[in-house]
């Protein structure tokens, strides 16, 4: 991907408990390693518990806000397959979307289907890649805890994050206590193998 | 966290804001910090709870805020350098101390942190702005808007507070707290311990009248010393093109979007960044608005620069168009899109997103118990104990809020912390009706047991369930008084019994049959009856 790196635009959606604000604390060190200024919004407590949570994070020459702006966002990763709904609000035609093939029921209804899902993001972007990111995680690391490390070393491989794979493997051996680091970094390689 | 602690001067490392001001104090030479959690400032009491031996500070989480404050103007009064932390609904816990505290002024520097909430991301019971206190306790407010500053804006609140010996207020809102960016770090100095001392001086600390009348005099004269450093401070400063007739006059995290609307707007017009939100710079703010013909004030919430802003324009400039609140949003955080469109708009800049008006087709999920909350088991012997449509629910503020939301519905009102059991007084005196609330067990020695010994002394007849889950989970885990890490041996039963309450029963809630029939005996009760259910957070039971 040939970019700029005037600056660059995430925005993570998920539900509370899937582990956004490390995905953010590893993408964030990999871009302070890489020299870029960094800005990034997280939201902790009652946001947890389930709910459905944003996290922003953006990196490059000079940046403000910590907040992505209205139809900015370069990449949009949804842990959850109907979360990523809520992150189209930051889409526009060039956005990537990046989504978990992976359906976290919402209490008391039927949960969407993959194809409506799909034809909404549709109406804004054709950029769509779907990964079984859980089922992968589970069956090749019999763990799907990882599945947020997967993804977003995927995205790295894939140039979908504008930042080195060695430098998002560093700050996840920064990041991750020494307990899981071994399983994180599984998660990593196998993404490589899989990219 | 150990990066935290880092001793390389002048590195550059990602800290959250709250981090940054846990790294402030450091670099200050705290002595003494005490919180009670709240979140969006809850990681501030988190981090030095599990530094404070290492780094030498004594730390504590208070029982409520006002015990926080009230133990750091004692910690102050004795010479420490002080730290008190709390969110927004904090600040009106411990009111009753702050304004006596302000009038007797600071012997060791002292720093307030009260984090808002904006959009209510983490907090229930009202969108609070904290701002309302500086006018009324004279209390000098600084308002950073990124890590950096909150590292360097707790520094000069130490200098400020020596300097003139008066607390100061940081004030953050989530957006700022919450935020990560790149701080470089300053140096912590192993400064000897101030030898602390309580040297009696009536003069300063008995707020006895009349002598507090004097005391108030001196803190208006103080503020107007304030006032003058403030004017030349460098945290109130323009950035932009001085010869633009339009100019922008914002602070805290809404600078940050003003920064990021001009970049993307194409834009170089005059700001004024205001660090201190009181006492404000006049003389700045004059000269800012003198030679322009339109100004637009960015804030979140209510309009408080606004007001102050044409107040000063009617002498310094009244031709002056002051534009705030007339294109942000008071209610709810501001985005960096709305103020994008505010400033395309004063401009005349034609300005369109690339998408308009998709919305998404799903609701946001709402937060939930987690699976296997012990709060559960309540719940379902609660249904099946009583027709929920006759009994009235009260709910406070804790992990049992989500009471409120379906499938659970056992929540009829909500207000503050302690306020489940002082309502339900209230409603039983008016109406006689039946009556279940909830207290969570940090709630309860927060704010609950006035309110209980209250139905005792006038004599009302509330259920009252209390829910002992040995610790304060909403806001990460933190110990209280009963929690096992504490070790202080203190029983809720024993405390409830000796606040006079006869009928009181302890009871793990696994046991159904024994909650379930309790709660039917005890409906029917006609004085104040207490159960407590005793299964522990399955985090702290993990632990």
């Amino acid at each position: 991907m040939v970019k700029s790196l005037e600056q660059f635009n995430m925005v993570i959606v998920g539900t509370g408990g899937q582990g956004l604000i490390t995905l953010l604390q590893i993408i964030s060190e990999a871009a302070l390693a890489e020299g870029y200024d960094i800005r990034t919004s997280e939201l902790h407590g009652l946001s947890q518990r389930g709910g459905s949570v944003e996290v922003h994070i953006r990196f490059g020459k000079k940046i403000y806000s910590p907040l992505v702006m209205r139809a900015k966002a370069d990449l949009i990763l949804g842990l959850e397959m109907q979360e990523i709904l809520n992150g189209i609000y930051f889409a526009n035609p060039k956005t990537k979307f990046l989504i978990n093939q992976f359906v976290i029921p919402i209490s008391l209804k039927k949960p969407l289907s993959e194809n409506e899902t799909l034809n909404q993001l549709k109406k804004i972007s054709k950029n769509i890649t779907i990964i079984p990111a859980d089922k992968i995680c589970q069956e090749k690391l019999q763990n799907s805890v990882v599945s947020g490390i997967y993804l977003i070393s995927f995205a790295t491989f894939k140039n979908l994050i504008p930042l080195k794979s060695e430098s998002i493997q560093k700050a996840i051996r920064k990041i991750i206590p020494e307990k899981f680091l071994e399983l994180n970094l599984k998660a990593f390689n196998l993404a490589k193998s899989r990219s | 966290m150990e990066e935290i602690l880092s001793n390389r001067s002048g590195e550059k490392i990602i800290l959250l804001g709250n981090e940054a001001i846990v790294r402030g104090a450091l670099e200050s030479g705290v002595n003494f910090v005490s919180t009670y959690p709240g979140t969006p400032a809850s990681e501030i009491g988190n981090i030095f709870y599990k530094i404070a031996k290492e780094v030498g500070v004594y730390f504590e989480f208070s029982v409520n805020e006002k015990v926080a404050l009230e133990a750091g103007i004692g910690a102050s009064f004795s010479g420490l350098k002080t730290l008190v932390a709390m969110k927004n609904f904090g600040l009106n816990v411990c009111l009753d101390a702050l304004i006596p505290f302000v009038y007797t002024g600071s012997k060791g520097a002292t720093v307030i942190i009260v984090a808002d909430d904006p959009s209510c991301h983490s907090s229930a019971q009202s969108e609070e702005n904290s701002r309302f206190i500086a006018e009324a306790a004279h209390i000098p407010v600084l308002e950073p808007a990124d890590p950096q500053e909150c590292k360097d804006f707790v520094k000069l609140g130490y200098e400020i507070s020596e300097k003139f010996k008066i607390p100061v207020i940081i004030r953050t809102t989530t957006r700022v707290a919450h935020q990560k960016a790149p701080v470089i770090l300053g140096e912590i100095k192993n400064l000897p311990k101030p030898e602390a001392g309580f040297v009696k001086n009536k003069n300063q600390f008995v707020t006895l009248p009349p002598r507090v009348l004097e005391m108030k005099k001196e803190l208006i004269e103080k503020i107007e010393k304030i006032k003058v450093f403030s004017e030349k401070s460098n945290l109130n400063k323009v950035v932009g093109n001085n010869k633009s007739k339009i100019g922008i006059l914002s602070s805290s995290i809404s600078y940050l979007y003003v920064m990021e609307a001009l970049k993307e707007l194409n834009l170089n017009i005059p700001v004024l960044k205001l660090g201190f939100f009181y006492p404000l710079p006049e003389k700045k703010i004059n000269n800012f608005i003198k030679p322009l013909k339109k100004v637009l004030i960015v804030e979140e919430l209510e309009p408080y620069l606004e007001k102050e802003v044409k107040r000063l324009a009617k002498e310094a400039n009244c031709k002056l168009e002051v534009m705030g609140k007339k294109l942000l949003p008071e209610i709810g955080e501001l985005k960096p899109e709305y103020v994008t469109s505010a400033i395309a708009k004063i401009t005349g800049k034609k300005y369109k997103f690339a998408i308009s008006n998709l919305k998404s087709p799903i609701a946001k999920r709402l937060p939930q118990l987690c699976p296997g909350c012990p709060y559960w088991l309540v719940i379902s012997a609660i249904k099946k104990a009583v027709d929920v449509s006759k009994v009235i629910f009260g709910g406070e503020i804790g992990c049992y809020m989500l009471f409120g939301n379906s499938p659970v519905d056992l929540q009829d009102y909500l207000s503050c912390m302690g306020s489940s059991v002082g309502i339900a007084h209230g409603i039983k005196k008016a109406t006689g009706q039946k009556i279940i609330s909830f207290v969570g067990d940090s709630s309860f020695f927060h704010a609950g047991i006035p309110a209980l010994i209250n139905t005792v002394f006038n004599k009302s007849n509330p259920l009252i369930i209390i829910l002992n889950n040995q610790t304060t989970a909403m806001t990460g885990h933190q110990p209280h008084p009963v929690s096992a890490e504490a070790g202080t041996g203190i029983k809720i039963e024993n405390v409830v019994k000796a606040c006079g309450v006869k009928y009181v029963k302890t009871i793990d809630q696994s046991n159904q049959e024994e909650f379930v029939n309790t709660v039917k005996e005890f409906l029917e009760k006609d004085e104040v009856s207490v159960i407590i259910a005793t299964l522990p957070c399955r985090f702290v039971a993990k632990k």
